[in-house]
């Protein structure tokens, strides 16, 4: 017993660095900015003193709802491209030479080389109505020479996807790099065709990482706003880009603050959503370690 | 019947290296035949090519007399158990065997009752529920194949099924298998170095070396009539004599009357160095002056402390015992005789009871019969690496026969 609590004890000391530092960045500021949401604002762009509802009668803007449903439908559609591109390149990736793959791997990460905010702002040389893109699409007759490539939410889509694939095929291919190849040989053997092998064998094989895929695009997602105000426009705003707006042109905290926990549980029910069916997939592990 | 399963000229190349060299090769139905040889030698990939995962150079591969050469795996009527299992990690024992069924698009009543008919066979009928890794190992092993044969292949396909079980577990899925080959009634391609294992199981056995086979018969034929110094190496223990063919014997036949005397060409004279003449069965009409080696057998030798008397076809050398290891069952020893130390193996029905058991330094006396021994080609170079030599030490442990004898 006196083992046991030592061990326990020991245990804590070394998670308490990680909890105080979640706590204290993590944890406290997320509390704040939901409770920031119930001060009234000050006309310097402050917080005032005392509680108010103001902020959620606010929040009740007509647009908003339209915003936020815009922003989960490009982050979902964004990440959908990102893991559907992302499977075939990674189970190449994972099937490839040493020497090829160590040369793929390269030229996933090779755009972190470059700051992000230059290779998105490439993107608007790229789809500018002068842009090169533009001008080959009229040329091809793939695009009427009035067609507008930029300001719009497939702009956005498409930059958003070209920003997060990285993050998509690095854990896609972690998982597809450990995975069993002959178990392909086996699906075959037993009748499949490629594609239902890939589909019925390999796609739960790497699930794990198609999960954390998912989340690493999915939630970085939903916060973009860089993406939107460069290539975007009107149109095709995000909460971010009203977050931003509030805070620095409105100056108003309280009501950035309230956008901000709206987001905040947009990410976070996802989250509680997969972890909840982790936790019902939890008994069949502990069978597991009976079984053995 | 005959040619329910064909190679025809098969050949498969890996850059330089021939890995299947024109092989032609049938099996009939039903039948349970190993390919059995060294890693290397292109068993595994005439497997893969019924199995079609490899793509033939030249020839083709019949089955059922329909050629199946250029169909996709996934069209072909065979199924493979793999070496490593392949058991798919996210599904459980049942949905593992259903896979196949599942894929073929068969109703669910019928998927039901196949998939509870394979794990009666199997006898996990209280493990469906559980994953792969929840599993030992000699239950994947039957789990892989209740998941082929619930497809009703008409061949079945083993990659060294075995290899992955310790010993204990290896003897009974060998009898496993063998009950279950019988109740299924399918062709059995079965693929391994093991000789034990393919001795045991097989109907027919083809011996593989470098792409080629070396020869093709019952574990019966190629164990006692061994048709080249590789597979007499390499199937069991065995004695090699490095020899010169000399000339035929006489046959001494008693004609109404008269002795006639011709020239028995089943028989030849064989000269080994510090050895007295040899007499020795000739099957494969070596001429004489040929450089051969004479293979015989371990418990082929008759070993006895007086000299043996003297009949026709009886070879007979003086040596001395070095090594005695007794084994329960058999006793093995290692006599010298000039440059050789000969492995004898005698089986003894009553050790203690006997005349005094034969111990190390004795003077004793070998004898076998003619047709017991077996004048082959010698092996070439490769050959040789592939085989160990004969044993210097006493307990030495490479002996490639162990499992046979």
């Amino acid at each position: 017993m006196k083992a046991g609590a030592r061990t326990r004890l020991a245990e804590w000391l070394v998670t308490l660095p990680s909890f105080v530092w979640l706590g204290v960045l993590f944890l406290v500021p997320t509390v704040l900015v939901f409770a920031i949401t119930f001060k009234p604002a000050t006309p310097f762009g402050g917080i005032g003193e005392g509680w108010t509802l103001d902020t959620l009668r606010t929040l009740g803007n007509p647009n908003y709802p339209a915003i936020l449903w815009r922003t989960i439908r490009l982050s979902m559609l964004a990440t959908g491209g990102c893991i559907l591109l992302a499977t075939p390149m990674a189970y190449y990736m994972a099937r490839a030479g040493a020497a090829w793959r160590r040369w793929l791997l390269l030229l996933v990460v090779l755009p972190f080389w470059t700051s992000s905010l230059v290779r998105i702002f490439a993107w608007k040389v790229l789809l500018h109505p002068e842009g090169m893109l533009k001008q080959a699409l009229v040329w091809l007759g793939l695009a009427g020479p009035d067609a507008m490539l930029l300001y719009n939410e497939n702009a956005v889509l498409l930059v958003m996807v070209y920003t997060e694939l990285p993050f998509a095929i690095l854990p896609i291919y972690a998982a597809a790099e450990k995975f069993d190849f002959r178990l392909i040989e086996a699906a075959k053997d037993l009748g499949a065709s490629s594609f239902r092998a890939f589909r019925s064998v390999f796609l739960p094989g790497i699930r794990v990482g198609l999960l954390t895929a998912f989340l690493m695009v999915f939630i970085p997602s939903l916060g973009s706003y860089v993406i939107p105000d460069i290539v975007g426009g009107p149109t095709s705003e995000m909460v971010g880009n009203k977050i931003a707006q509030r805070t620095f042109v409105d100056r108003n905290l309280p009501h950035a603050a309230g956008l901000s926990a709206i987001l905040a549980v947009a990410v976070l029910a996802p989250l509680l959503a997969i972890a909840s069916l982790r936790r019902r997939e939890s008994p069949r592990d502990a069978l597991r370690e009976e079984g053995v | 019947m005959s040619d329910f399963l064909q190679f025809e000229d098969v050949s498969k190349h890996y850059g330089a290296v021939k890995a299947v060299d024109h092989v032609s090769l049938s099996v009939k139905q039903g039948e349970f035949f190993s390919l059995l040889g060294p890693s290397g030698c292109g068993k595994t990939t005439l497997l893969r090519i019924l199995a079609g995962f490899e793509q033939p150079d030249t020839g083709r591969v019949l089955l059922g007399g329909e050629d199946v050469t250029d169909l996709p795996p996934y069209e072909r009527k065979v199924n493979t158990i793999f070496q490593s299992y392949a058991l798919f990690p996210h599904l459980s024992v049942w949905d593992n065997i259903a896979f196949g069924l599942k894929v073929a698009k068969r109703p669910k009543k019928e998927i039901q009752s196949e998939v509870e008919a394979m794990l009666a066979l199997i006898q996990m009928e209280d493990q469906a529920w559980k994953k792969p890794d929840q599993i030992s190992g000699g239950q994947k092993q039957r789990v892989a194949i209740a998941r082929a044969l619930v497809n009703k292949p008409r061949v079945l396909l083993l990659d060294e099924p075995l290899a992955a079980l310790d010993l204990k577990l290896r003897q009974r899925m060998l009898i496993e298998l063998d009950l279950i080959h019988d109740e299924v009634g399918i062709t059995f391609l079965y693929v391994t170095h093991d000789q034990g294992e393919a001795m045991s199981l097989s109907d027919r056995i083809a011996v593989m070396q470098a792409g080629k086979i070396e020869q093709l018969g019952t574990p019966a034929e190629i164990y006692e009539a061994p048709r080249s110094s590789f597979v007499a190496a390499f199937i069991g223990d065995t004695n090699f004599f490095d020899g010169v063919v000399a000339e035929p014997l006489e046959k001494h036949t008693v004609l109404d009357g008269f002795l006639s005397v011709a020239v028995d060409r089943d028989y030849s004279r064989l000269k080994i160095e510090d050895f007295p003449d040899l007499e020795c069965f000739n099957d494969k009409q070596i001429r004489q002056g040929e450089h051969v080696f004479l293979s015989i057998r371990p418990e082929k030798f008759r070993i006895s402390r007086e000299k043996p008397e003297g009949r026709p076809h009886l070879n007979i050398l003086e040596g001395g015992v070095e090594d005695v290891i007794y084994l329960g069952s058999q006793t093995k020893y290692w006599v010298r005789v000039g440059d050789y130390r000969i492995s004898v193996i005698r089986q003894h029905s009553r050790y203690l009871l006997d005349e005094k058991p034969i111990r190390w330094n004795e003077r004793v006396w070998l004898s076998w019969h003619a047709d017991d021994g077996f004048m082959l080609e010698k092996y070439s170079e490769q050959d040789e690496a592939l085989l160990q030599p004969p044993p210097e030490e006493v307990g030495e442990t490479s002996e490639p026969g162990a499992g046979a004898s």
